[in-house]
Formats: structure tokens, C-alpha cells, sequence
């Protein structure tokens, strides 16, 4: 014990000596851990959020009763049932509008609902008395009671007048639901004695079969693992978890390089260990313990990093993933304590892994070799060969999976392939650059410039490597987002035709402001809008009404379309669906489909296909005369106006205040367009932000191998000082070779990176969300990011020149005095 | 005093029968025992009962019992048990509303037992929508599927023929109940006192069912035959504030007397002792608590509780000297208001079967 604890702090003497080491090692660990912890508590808590929607009395993991015509049933079949000894408990939904804003009102049976449901005995005890007596009380989540800008016991009022019960919170609610009692439920939503659904407990015990009791009335819906929300928000996940695995992979090269380094430099010692009589197997056990105590220590800064992290994109991630799929997650960040332990194992298999390979070589040290400090690098010049191998291999699978792949695994696989064999290929490519570069020099001193670089190259590769993937990841996302920015925003401005939108409190109010807006001259055009709710493939679909007018034929943005598209939509018997829907059920112009209406199934022909980004649902569009005849139930309160623009502010503030709306009600054009355009922004926050992230560690990573590179190639550089090169001129070379490499890695990230942009666009975007952008080439913006690239390895070469520069010639001579 | 026994769920009395529903019992024992009786309708001496109307429910009550238990022996002569009650509770007083706003509450437990094993389950329901209830005439309480229904012709002063079902995850039964003898007032008339102050139920019992069916443990279903004994009883606040649960038997002897004891703990340590003796004949008396002695023989330990699962019961009015043991010493209903309620036989001056209830430890 006592040997291994002198063993122990001979080798952690090491770091003393060399603290930037240290700090590297650290440095590298930390930021690996930071930014997958990061992640993967975003992710985390955005799952937990999906859960806690799931679980809802009633959501997706409980198994339920509906009726198949996915209308309402009476109550007496619930008794009925009941009485049969079946354990269901009744739920009844439906919308209610509060000042103007549509919530999902759910009402529940406390008393049978199934413990299993979850948030049913959270209720709370005694409360449970008052949810059932009336006036009852309405359960909200925390977030929903801010957003109706209510305190806790006070009574909304629904649109219409009727007062609502005592809001109630209840933090484990999702958001945008109010849960009251069945019955006063029935009595809000003007639904005496019905149902919407049952839910079934998972009480064992005699049940009569369920067709002796209702008939074929019922559809089981059994309970399903997955929820649609995380069905939907998997791309995004998955895009989050790719991209903290990138920083992850980057961080290790740093750690990787800096314990390659350490053990190099600390083979004399350990051979003196050994000598010692210092076993294999305690040596090894000794570096393992030093490792990982390290890693322990920064896996606990790199978690708490990560928690800042996590929290400071939680706002961006919470509102793209509001604004693309209606998933409310909540702004704070709560972690389970398996994040830890999780951040913590990472932290450390990730350094096992890094130092994997010096560790066999520790383990199989033969004890009378001489020392030959940097063996590492030069043994990997052999690699060369065998990495470019690997790297063929890589590109190999990339275009294997690009062929066969079909899912968004399958796409990312796609990317980490192509990456893997670029970082692996980076090398070789340099070596030829930096060879061609020496063929073509003439003069003494250049030619010295290309044959040292390539022999710093080796200690360099591992940096340039992380550069590069980090380099070709902002270029690929950062092509992306501009393109879809680009797309996104022609698309709206054809979307959002009408100059004003208004939306009545209700059909009653509606026809009052249309009569009103008759009799105003500024108003061009009244463009009614309505929508339904539908199931086409067992997704939900909205079916979407449009008028028949020179507004939308002029601009409605269509990818595919029959002739003449809009003159086949009139009589109702054809509709043009989005793309998501298009691409999800292989539809094309010319198919036929069969949308379930209120009054039957409704066979359309697919006369056109749109795009309709950032809409998580499927979507038809139909003449909305034929909506209205179909599903005579849908409100009928929203409408586009067409009003000459300098009238529109005029026109605004008098529907206002005639009809006392507020913004949220009525918006003109430019305003909605802002709105969607922020959200849109926001969307792709994170992965910009987690783009900088990545740069950044690559940059550290460049910085931590050039000062770790910098001691150990004076006796590279002593000579030629002492033939006459002054420190200045030597730094300014050094400088010059570090940028020039930076500068080929960079070059080659550039069409790498326009590679994954076109991945991007081309396979996961079309995976993960349904339709697929133009791809377009930026040039300025990779003008930007070279400019990036170079700033960052003129910072991180910045500080090694100037030490360099500012070296006392003493040290320089201390060069030929040393053995080395 | 079956009463005692939901007041053992005293949750179910207090309004706290909601409390239960998450699956938590009260960590308190029985707090809001003694919850005042505001707006519900006193229990007071001298009222006449009239059936087949009061085999009905009593809404302007706040709590209500229909409790059923059966002492069973299958043809090899091995014992059984069978529970069966329905529980109703006002949460509010005042008339009924109709539907959703019933503000009933109604909660059943069954239990079958066996000297190796006890079952037993539990249902809640809300009133007024169908889910559980009690029509008098013809008479039928239910709560989803378990039914206690009269057999046409069903005789109102017998309560009988009846049927008697109910089933859970791992047992079931379908009893069939006759009696040939009429329902018997327990107290004073029908006014049954549970403390030395005001509290008190109605209570009436039928003690002399004969009991046959099928019982059904794990999917094997076995015939039994035996007695039942069926409690009736009503309250707004049965327990006074410093009781803190109780014990109660009802006997079958093998002579045809019946007896029903209980005895309601006080933390003064002055617990209310009472009882009635029913002779064949239907003659009944009632003892109080100067002639009642009840010994707790042996304690037997339950999720940290210690429970007296055996008794030396002793009445010198009638000459009554036995010692009770329990069919299965672990007959622990573990539901939201979790009590001990099993078979028990008994020898010594007397001999027979019965039932014990214990509440409140």
C-alpha cells in the first residue's frame, strides 16, 4: 500500500513540473464532460416533460377505450363496463377559449382513475373533496397558471361568460391543460352524460368480454412505450445528442494527446519504477488510479459546467421545441441523480479510453530499452498508411449507409462515417501538401520550413484533426440554417398573403366583424379560414380550408402540382397535401386518399404538394366551402383580410376597439412573419451555440499541442538559431508553419463541410422533419469561417511564438549542453 | 358493531375515504374519527324502522354500511371465510344532487380466507351516475361487479334469499343466503350507543343466514356451506373524539344462539363495552359493558403492528367463558384503511365460529 502511494506521488510529481500538461489534460476531460452532460440534460429534461405529458391521466402510457368513430359515447357504457368488472374510469375532452387563447380541458373521475395514471393522488388528499364538489377546482400546471396571468384560487372566465372552477396548481401537470371534475367537465364543454374515453386500469380480475357489453362501439388503444411527442421530438434529440457526442470525441483527442505526451515524458520514470522494483501490474494499477481520480475530478467540474451550460441553452431549446412541435417543457432545469453518476462514468471511461492505448504500452514496458522519448509520434507515421486505410474504409461506409440507410440513425450514421474517415485521412493529406511544398522550395531556410512541418505534423495531427471536424460540422450546419433561413423566409412571405389576421372570440362574433369589415372600403378582400382535426395513417392531420381566391393561387407555395391545381380544388373532391404528409405516406400528385370526415370518409385526389416547414403535423388543404360541408362543426372564426397597406394600422386599432381583441386576436402580416421568423431563429440557437462550443475546444485542443509541442522542439530549433536565425525570424516562421497547416486543414474542412451540409439538408433533415431545402452555397460565409479558423490558430499558436520570441538565449544553449 | 368496522376505514367517516384513494393509508391512524356531524342528520333513540325501506341507503347520514361475512366449511370440513361490504359516505350533506354531482362516495371490500392465505380487495365509486348504489326494493347493493341482490321472491324481514358475489385479482365467490328467521334491532331498538356521550348508530344485523356457493382461490373453486351474518348500520358520528378504534365479534354458536360484541377503545383506558345475545328463539338481550371481559391472548405482529389476534371472552350473566383463535392469524385487509377482519373459532363454555374485526391499531 504504502509502495503504491510513493509510486503514486512520484508520477503526480510530473505534473508539478509540467502544469500546462495538467491543465490540458483537464481541460480536455472538463469540456468533454461539460458538453455532453449539457446535452443530455437538455435532453433529459426535455423527456422528463414528454413523461410527465404522458402520464397525464390518461396519455398515451395508459391503455384506453374510444369510441371508433372518434366521437364522444354515453357515460352508461362506462357503467356498464364497470359493472362487467372492467376497471376504467372516464375522461371527457374537449377545448375551452380563455380570453381568447384555446386550452385542452380534460376532465377526470378521481375516484376510479387508476392509481397506475400517475398524477391522480398528487391531487392531493383533501383537495380531492373540493375538485369533486362544486364549484370544483381547475388543475394547472405552474406554467399555465403565468401564462393566464391568474393567481393560485382565482376563476377564469371562459370566452362566452361562464365562469370557470378555482385554478389549482399542480406542478406535475403539463402545460396548456386544465384538468377539472368529469361532471363539471360535461357541464363546461355542454356535454351532459359523455365520454370521450376510458382508461384502464391494470386491476387483474374477471371481466366480461367487451363486445357482450358494448357492442363493437369501442377501440382498445393499448398503452403505447413511446409518445408521440417523443416520436416527433427524436430527430431533434437526436440532432442535440450528435452533436454533444462531436464535442465529446473533440475533448478526448485533447485528452488523448495530453496523456500520449505525459506518458512519452515519463517513461524514464517509469522504467526507474520498475527498476525499482515497481511491479507491472502495480505500475499499471497506479496510472489507472492517478487517471482516474483525475478524470473523477473533472467529471465533477465538467458536470457543473455542463449544468450551466444545459441551463443557458434551456430557453432556446424549450422554445424551438415549442415553436416546431407544441412540446411545453418547462424553463428550469431539474436533474435526476443518474445525470451524475452518468456524467461522472462518462468523464471516466472517456479518459480509460483516451489513455487505452498508453496504458498497454505501460503495462508491456520492457525494463532495460533505452529511453526514447516521443517514440508515440514517430511510431505514428507507420500509422499513416494504416489510418488512410481505415479512412477509405470510413468513406466506404458512409456511402454504403448513404445507399442502403433509410432512417435518421441511418443519416447521422452517414455523417459520423464521413467525418471519421476525414479526421482520419486529415494526415495524409497534409503530409502531401506539406511534401509537394518541399519539392517546390529552393532556398535553405524554406525547404527547413516544409520538412519540419512535416515532422511536427505527427504532434500536430490529433489538434488539426479536432479542427477539422469542428471546422467542417459549423460549415455543414452553418450552410443549413442559412439555406433554411433562406427558404423559410420565401416560403412564408407566400404563405402569409392576407395583410391582416384576425381571430373572433366565435362564430356569433365573427359574423359581426365580417358584416363590419363589408362595409369598410379599405377592405379589399375577406379570405375566411377554417381547419379540422383528422387521423390519416393513425397520425393526427389537419385539414385545412382555403378560399378559393387569387391571394392564394398567386402565392401559396407549391413544390409539385397537376395543371391548373386550384380550378381541381374547387368542387372538393381534391386537396394538396404537405410535404411531411406527402413524404410520410408516399403520396404523389395523381394518388387518392381517404380523410375520416364527421360524416364519413372523404375521398380526395392529390392535385399539388406544398411545403409547410415547421409544422410537426401532417396537412391537406382543401376548398374551404368543402371543409365547411364536411365538418360542419369546425368554428368558422378566423379570416384573412386583403387591405391596402398604408390603411392596415388604421384598420387594426378599429377592429380593436370595436370588438375589444388584443393582439393575440388580430395581427398584421409583418408581425406574424417577425413572430414566426423568431421562432425559426431560435430553433437553431442551440446548434449554433453548440457549433462555438466545438470550435472553441478544437481551438484549445490546437493551443494545448502546440504548447505541449513548443519545449520539446527546441533542440528542432537551437541549431538554427546558432547559425544565425534570429529569435524573431524563428518565431515568425514558427508562426507561419502553424498557420499554414491550420490553413490546409482548413481548406480541406471546407468541401467536407459543404458535404454534411448537403447530408444535412438532403438525408436527416428529410428524415427528421419531413421535407427536404435546397441546397445553396454560401461564399461569403465560408469567406467568414476561414477567417474564424485562422483567428483561432493565430490565437492559440499566439502565445508558444511569443515565448519563443521572448526566449533567453541561455535556454537555447542549454540544448547542446543536454544529451538530447 | 360492524359500524365500526368502516369507522376503522375512518377515513371512509371523516370525509378522508379520498385520502385512501392514492393507495396511502392514513399515517395517523384514525384522526377525524370524531369529525362533528354538521348538516347531516343525528342519530337519537326511539326512531321506528321500516323495511324494506331502511334496507336502502340514508343519504342525510353521513356514513353507511352493508356488511356481510360468512363463516364457510368445504366438504372435507376445511375452513373458510368470505367478506363482503359496501361502504357509503356523504362528503357533503344535504339531498343527493343527480349525476356527477352526487357527492356520494362509495368504496366495497371482499376478502375470502383460508388458514394459509387471505384475499381481498377494494373498489371506490362515486354515486349518482350508477357505478355503485343501493336499490331497496328489490333489493340490490352493488358496487361494479359485486352484488349482494335478493332472489325473487325476496322476503323484506328476512332480507333473503339472496346472492352474494364478488371477485378480485385472485379470488372469487358466489354465495347463495337463506334465513328463515327476521332481521334483529341490535342496541337499544335499533339505536346502537358507542360511547357513554351522544355517539351512536342505527344499527340491525340478519345473524342467521345459511350460506352456500362456490368459493374460488387462485382458479380452483371449491363448494362451501356455512353461516352469514349480515350488519346494518347508519351514523353521522359514530366515534367519539377520543376513541381510537375497536374490537368486534359476532358468534355462531353451534347451539343456534348468536352474539354480537364489541368494544370500543378509549385512550382514557375506560374502553365502551356492549353486546347483544340472540337465543334461537329470536329473544335477545343486550349486555353492556359491566358484563362483557375481553382478554387479548395473543399479539401477533403485522406491518409494525401488534395485533390481538386471540381473546378470552368472558360474560358471567350468561355464563360465557371461551377463548377465541383466529382461522388465519394474518386476516389483515391491507386496503387504503387497512384493519384486520377474519374467521375465528371458538371453545370453552361455548363452542362455534365467528368473525373478529379490529380497527384502529
Amino acid at each position: 500500500m504504502k509502495r503504491a502511494l510513493w509510486t503514486l506521488a512520484v508520477l503526480l510529481s510530473h505534473w508539478r513540473r509540467h502544469p500546462m500538461q495538467l491543465a490540458t489534460l483537464l481541460i480536455g476531460l472538463i469540456s468533454a464532460t461539460a458538453l455532453w452532460s449539457g446535452v443530455q440534460a437538455l435532453n433529459q429534461q426535455a423527456r422528463t416533460s414528454y413523461d410527465r405529458a404522458a402520464a397525464t391521466f390518461g396519455g398515451t402510457r395508459t391503455a384506453m377505450l374510444a369510441a371508433r368513430s372518434g366521437a364522444s359515447f354515453p357515460q352508461k357504457l362506462f357503467v356498464d363496463l364497470r359493472r362487467a368488472g372492467w376497471p376504467v374510469s372516464p375522461a371527457l375532452e374537449g377545448r375551452i377559449q380563455i380570453e381568447g387563447r384555446s386550452f385542452r380541458l380534460l376532465g377526470i373521475e378521481p375516484v376510479t382513475l387508476p392509481a397506475e395514471v400517475g398524477n391522480a393522488p398528487a391531487i392531493g388528499k383533501a383537495d380531492l373533496q373540493s375538485f369533486m364538489t362544486p364549484p370544483g377546482a381547475m388543475l394547472v400546471a405552474p406554467e399555465t397558471l403565468s401564462d393566464l396571468k391568474l393567481a393560485e384560487g382565482a376563476r377564469p372566465q371562459a370566452n362566452g361568460g361562464t365562469w370557470l372552477p378555482p385554478l389549482r396548481v399542480q406542478p406535475n401537470l403539463v402545460p396548456g391543460v386544465l384538468v377539472v371534475d368529469i361532471g363539471i367537465a360535461q357541464n363546461l364543454l355542454k356535454m351532459p352524460d359523455q365520454l370521450s374515453r376510458l382508461l384502464i386500469g391494470k386491476a387483474a380480475g374477471r371481466r366480461a368480454p367487451l363486445e357482450s357489453i358494448a357492442g363493437d362501439t369501442f377501440r382498445l388503444i393499448e398503452p403505447d412505450p413511446e409518445t408521440d411527442l417523443e416520436r416527433l421530438t427524436d430527430s431533434f434529440h437526436l440532432n442535440l445528442t450528435a452533436f454533444g457526442f462531436l464535442s465529446f470525441f473533440v475533448g478526448l483527442f485533447i485528452v488523448n494527446s495530453a496523456i500520449g505526451l505525459a506518458f512519452e515524458q515519463r517513461l524514464p520514470v517509469l522504467r526507474t519504477l520498475r527498476a525499482c522494483g515497481v511491479s507491472a501490474r502495480m505500475l499499471n494499477a497506479v496510472l489507472v488510479l492517478e487517471l482516474v481520480s483525475l478524470a473523477l475530478i473533472a467529471g465533477l467540474i465538467g458536470l457543473v459546467c455542463g449544468y450551466f451550460i444545459a441551463g443557458a441553452l434551456l430557453p432556446d431549446v424549450a422554445a424551438s421545441l415549442r415553436g416546431l412541435y407544441g412540446a411545453q417543457i418547462p424553463g428550469h432545469l431539474t436533474l435526476k441523480p443518474q445525470w451524475w453518476i452518468a456524467g461522472i462514468a462518462i468523464s471516466i471511461t472517456g479518459a480509460l479510453a483516451a489513455a487505452a492505448a498508453s496504458l498497454t504500452k505501460a503495462l508491456r514496458l520492457p525494463l532495460l530499452a533505452t529511453a526514447q522519448p516521443f517514440a508515440w509520434q514517430q511510431a505514428q507515421r507507420r500509422w499513416l498508411t494504416y489510418q488512410s486505410t481505415l479512412a477509405l474504409a470510413a468513406f466506404a461506409a458512409a456511402a454504403c449507409l448513404l445507399w442502403f440507410g433509410d432512417s435518421l440513425i441511418s443519416g447521422f450514421a452517414v455523417l459520423a462515417a464521413l467525418m471519421l474517415g476525414a479526421a482520419l485521412i486529415l494526415p495524409m493529406f497534409l503530409e502531401l501538401m506539406l511534401s509537394l511544398g518541399q519539392r517546390y522550395a529552393r532556398a535553405p531556410v524554406s525547404i527547413w520550413f516544409w520538412a519540419d512541418s512535416r515532422q511536427q505534423l505527427s504532434g500536430l495531427s490529433l489538434a488539426l484533426m479536432a479542427l477539422l471536424l469542428a471546422l467542417s460540422v459549423n460549415v455543414g450546419v452553418s450552410t443549413m440554417v442559412e439555406s433554411f433561413s433562406r427558404t423559410f423566409l420565401v416560403w412564408l412571405d407566400g404563405r402569409l398573403a392576407a395583410d391582416v389576421y384576425v381571430n373572433a372570440a366565435n362564430d356569433a362574433q365573427a359574423v359581426e366583424i365580417k358584416a363590419w369589415l363589408r362595409e369598410r372600403p379599405e377592405v379589399e378582400a375577406i379570405l375566411p379560414g377554417g381547419r379540422a382535426d383528422t387521423q390519416l395513417a393513425d397520425a393526427p392531420v389537419e385539414v385545412l380550408g382555403l378560399p378559393d381566391h387569387a391571394t392564394y393561387r398567386d402565392n401559396w407555395p407549391l413544390l409539385q402540382s397537376a395543371d391548373n391545381p386550384w380550378i381541381k380544388l374547387r368542387p372538393g373532391n381534391a386537396a394538396l397535401v404537405s410535404e411531411q404528409l406527402a413524404r410520410r405516406l408516399h403520396l404523389s400528385v395523381g394518388d387518392r386518399i381517404e380523410v375520416p370526415a364527421s360524416g364519413g370518409n372523404w375521398t380526395l385526389d392529390v392535385v399539388g404538394i406544398y411545403a409547410d416547414y415547421g409544422n410537426p403535423k401532417g396537412q391537406i388543404a382543401v376548398n374551404f366551402a368543402a371543409l365547411t360541408r364536411r365538418f360542419p362543426e369546425i368554428p368558422l372564426t378566423r379570416m384573412g383580410l386583403r387591405v391596402a397597406p398604408p390603411k392596415i394600422p388604421a384598420l387594426i386599432s378599429a377592429l380593436q376597439e370595436k370588438f375589444a381583441l388584443d393582439d393575440r386576436n388580430v395581427a398584421d402580416q409583418a408581425t406574424m412573419k417577425a413572430e414566426s421568423t423568431r421562432i425559426f431563429n431560435r430553433t437553431f440557437a442551440v446548434t449554433a451555440a453548440l457549433n462555438a462550443f466545438t470550435l472553441g475546444v478544437a481551438g484549445v485542443a490546437l493551443l494545448t499541442s502546440l504548447l505541449t509541442l513548443a519545449n520539446s522542439r527546441l533542440p528542432q530549433l537551437a541549431p538554427l538559431w546558432a547559425i544565425g536565425i534570429t529569435r524573431r525570424r524563428l518565431a515568425a516562421i514558427e508562426l507561419l508553419k502553424t498557420m499554414s497547416v491550420a490553413l490546409i486543414t482548413t481548406i480541406f474542412a471546407l468541401p467536407l463541410g459543404l458535404l454534411v451540409a448537403w447530408c444535412l439538408l438532403a438525408v436527416v433533415n428529410v428524415k427528421a422533419f419531413g421535407w427536404r431545402l435546397p441546397f445553396h452555397v454560401f461564399p461569403l460565409q465560408l469567406l467568414w469561417l476561414t477567417g474564424v479558423a485562422m483567428a483561432a490558430a493565430l490565437a492559440a499558436a499566439a502565445l508558444p511564438v511569443i515565448r519563443l520570441a521572448r526566449m533567453q538565449p541561455a535556454s537555447l544553449i542549454r540544448i547542446f549542453a543536454n544529451e538530447r | 358493531m360492524k359500524g365500526s368496522a368502516p369507522i376503522t376505514r375512518r377515513g371512509f367517516i371523516g370525509g378522508t375515504l379520498l385520502a385512501g384513494l392514492g393507495g396511502k393509508a392514513l399515517a395517523q391512524g384514525f384522526a377525524g374519527l370524531g369529525e362533528s356531524a354538521d348538516g347531516f342528520a343525528p342519530v337519537v333513540p326511539g326512531r321506528t324502522f321500516a323495511f324494506p325501506a331502511d334496507h336502502g341507503p340514508h343519504p342525510e347520514f353521513r356514513i353507511e354500511w352493508w356488511y356481510v361475512t360468512a363463516n364457510l366449511a368445504d366438504a372435507r370440513g376445511a375452513a373458510y371465510g368470505a367478506q363482503w361490504t359496501l361502504f357509503r359516505q356523504a362528503i357533503a350533506a344535504g339531498g343527493p344532487p343527480a349525476g356527477w354531482a352526487n357527492q356520494q362516495i362509495w368504496m366495497g371490500h371482499a376478502a375470502v380466507t383460508r388458514a394459509d392465505t387471505h384475499r381481498f380487495s377494494q373498489a371506490f365509486a362515486r354515486g349518482g351516475v350508477g357505478q355503485a348504489g343501493v336499490d331497496a326494493k328489490p333489493f340490490h347493493a352493488w358496487i361494479d361487479a359485486w352484488a349482494m341482490r335478493g332472489l325473487d321472491p325476496v322476503n323484506d324481514d328476512n332480507i333473503a334469499p339472496c346472492e352474494l358475489k364478488a371477485s378480485g385479482a385472485d379470488f372469487s365467490y358466489a354465495l347463495r343466503l337463506d334465513a328463515d328467521r327476521p332481521l334483529v334491532l341490535q342496541g337499544d331498538g335499533g339505536y346502537s350507543r358507542k360511547s357513554l356521550r351522544e355517539q351512536a348508530s342505527y344499527y340491525y344485523s340478519q345473524p342467521h343466514y345459511t350460506a352456500t356457493g362456490i368459493l374460488t382461490i387462485d382458479d380452483k373453486p371449491v363448494e362451501v356451506t356455512g353461516q352469514a351474518w349480515l350488519d346494518r348500520e347508519w351514523s353521522s358520528q359514530p366515534l367519539a373524539s377520543d376513541q381510537s378504534g375497536w374490537d368486534w365479534l359476532s358468534l355462531h354458536f353451534n347451539s343456534g344462539d348468536k352474539l354480537m360484541l364489541y368494544r370500543m377503545r378509549q385512550t382514557d383506558g375506560q374502553h365502551y363495552r356492549s353486546g347483544k345475545w340472540i337465543a334461537p328463539d329470536g329473544t335477545a338481550e343486550m349486555l353492556g359493558s359491566e358484563d362483557i371481559v375481553m382478554t387479548p391472548l395473543i399479539v401477533t405482529e403485522i406491518e409494525g403492528r401488534k395485533i390481538p389476534t386471540a381473546w378470552r371472552i368472558a360474560i358471567a350473566k350468561t355464563a360465557l367463558a371461551i377463548e377465541c383463535r383466529p382461522l388465519n392469524p394474518r386476516s389483515w385487509m391491507g386496503t387504503s384503511f387497512p384493519y384486520w377482519e377474519g374467521p375465528i373459532r371458538f371453545a370453552g363454555s361455548h363452542t362455534g365460529v365467528g368473525y373478529l374485526e379490529m380497527t384502529g391499531y
